[in-house]
């Protein structure tokens, strides 16, 4: 069973329909029993890193998550979750799986910003999860902020600079792109995020 | 870099897909489902749902053809129409939109915008914006759905459009009215100064009616991305075509 953190208001819903069109069996939850017990877990992000935090804590999940063992997957801000700390709103500790700060995305008049729409990835590292992923396939991005490229990045965009698209620490992967919105390339990655060891 | 965006616009009302010439005498298109599905499997980069009749008739949307279309999609989609709080827009990401566009209920009470993005965030938040020229400036008009409730929102578009930014949206959609359902091309010119005062991204709308206008508007107003309607629902563009055409022309799409 995979369930998907459900911190607020946010689109939980498009992610579980994601997981069930491949066949998976889902449930959405702020449970703390039931994420500990989960085979896999999706946090997907839901409105500020500061307010994700705050309502993961609120809701009892911060120590359950940081302990999980079995593959943990975190999309958009659910990937940015997994680093330390980030500059929004003022500043944010965040989850600290992987060390850097997360720093808003600098304006240029070629650039807008929110980074919103499809990107190439590139720079593929030999992982599980992206078995099947070519170079060049796109993804759906949507984020004003941006993780530090790190030793645990395994794919990028280019927007402006390179953008960590995809990183993993250990058991825990993220998608700065939204898989469960990225057509045949988002599939796989879900997929493949689905067969990884439990 | 991303791909330039190809956006059907799905205009929905009493759950089928329709089309009128200059918002106005609107024709049936078909099942709003299959069309979504078609479009997914045609490459559209992202589809747009309006609901255009919920603002001037003072309802909401009804949740549950949102969530027929959320299981169908694995491509982003916006839901718009008569989503006039903080709860709906929350709501309507809940069923499994991406994104909710908000027009006249913005005009009303532009404090909404905010509102939204503070909760859900601003990626989520497209303001839509129904402008033509009059008396040689570009106004915003709102409840554009219904001929007979129809009026001048009393704003200048690019004040409008400037102030929605600041209030947060993380898209505008610029519907060049005079342009809408006539197929003579974007206002480029309208777009490409709306461009030039905005740093959140562009969707031209209003006034497709061939291939060549999707790669003027991109040239020539550096828009995100071009939604249109009738163009794709008639089959007289397919997005696969159109697609290659702008490959073929030097324009990044995802293929």
């Amino acid at each position: 069973m995979i369930a998907i953190v459900h911190l607020g208001a946010g689109n939980t819903a498009s992610v579980q329909f994601a997981l069930e069109r491949l066949g998976a069996e889902v449930v959405v939850t702020s449970d703390a029993a039931v994420i500990a017990e989960a085979e896999r877990v999706v946090l997907p992000g839901v409105g500020a890193a500061g307010y994700a935090m705050e309502r993961m804590g609120a809701l009892g999940l911060t120590d359950i998550i940081k302990r999980f063992e079995r593959p943990l997957l975190g999309l958009c801000l659910g990937q940015q979750l997994l680093f330390a700390e980030s500059e929004e709103n003022g500043g944010a500790t965040m989850l600290g799986f992987i060390p850097g700060r997360v720093t808003r995305m600098p304006v240029r008049d070629d650039l807008p910003v929110p980074h919103m729409g499809w990107s190439q990835l590139h720079g593929l590292a030999d992982d599980p999860i992206l078995q099947g992923v070519r170079e060049g396939d796109y993804a759906y991005f949507v984020h004003s902020y941006v993780c530090p490229d790190t030793d645990a990045t395994i794919a990028c965009a280019d927007y402006g600079a390179e953008v960590p698209a995809m990183v993993r620490q250990g058991n825990r992967w993220g998608c700065q792109f939204h898989p469960e919105r990225s057509a045949k390339a988002g599939a796989q990655i879900l997929r493949n995020f689905l067969e990884l060891d439990a | 870099m991303t791909a330039r965006r190809i956006i059907p616009c799905l205009d929905v009302k009493d759950g089928r897909v329709v089309k009128g010439v200059r918002f106005e005498g609107h024709v049936d298109m078909g099942d709003a489902c299959e069309l979504a599905a078609r479009y997914r499997d045609e490459g559209a980069d992202e589809l747009v749902f309006y609901d255009i009749t919920a603002s001037p008739e003072g309802r909401t949307l009804d949740y549950g053809w949102v969530r027929d279309i959320a299981r169908l999609l694995d491509i982003p989609f916006c839901v718009a129409g008569g989503i006039r709080s903080v709860d709906q827009a929350a709501a309507c990401l809940d069923n499994g939109a991406d994104k909710v566009s908000i027009n006249s209920p913005a005009l009303e009470r532009p404090e909404l915008i905010s509102e939204i993005a503070e909760r859900l965030g601003s990626q989520c938040v497209v303001v839509g914006v129904d402008s033509r020229r009059e008396d040689g400036a570009y106004v915003v008009h709102k409840y554009t759905g219904d001929p007979d409730a129809r009026r001048l929102a009393g704003r200048r578009t690019m004040d409008w459009i400037v102030e929605a930014q600041e209030r947060g949206a993380g898209e505008i959609v610029l519907n060049c009215i005079d342009q809408d359902g006539v197929r003579k091309g974007y206002d480029t010119a309208q777009l490409a100064d709306a461009r030039a005062r905005l740093t959140i991204p562009l969707v031209a709308s209003g006034g497709a009616g061939a291939a060549s206008h999707f790669l003027d508007v991109f040239d020539r107003a550096n828009v995100s991305g071009a939604l249109a309607a009738s163009v794709f629902h008639s089959g007289q563009i397919s997005v696969p075509d159109l697609k290659a055409f702008l490959a073929g022309a030097g324009v990044e799409v995802r293929q």
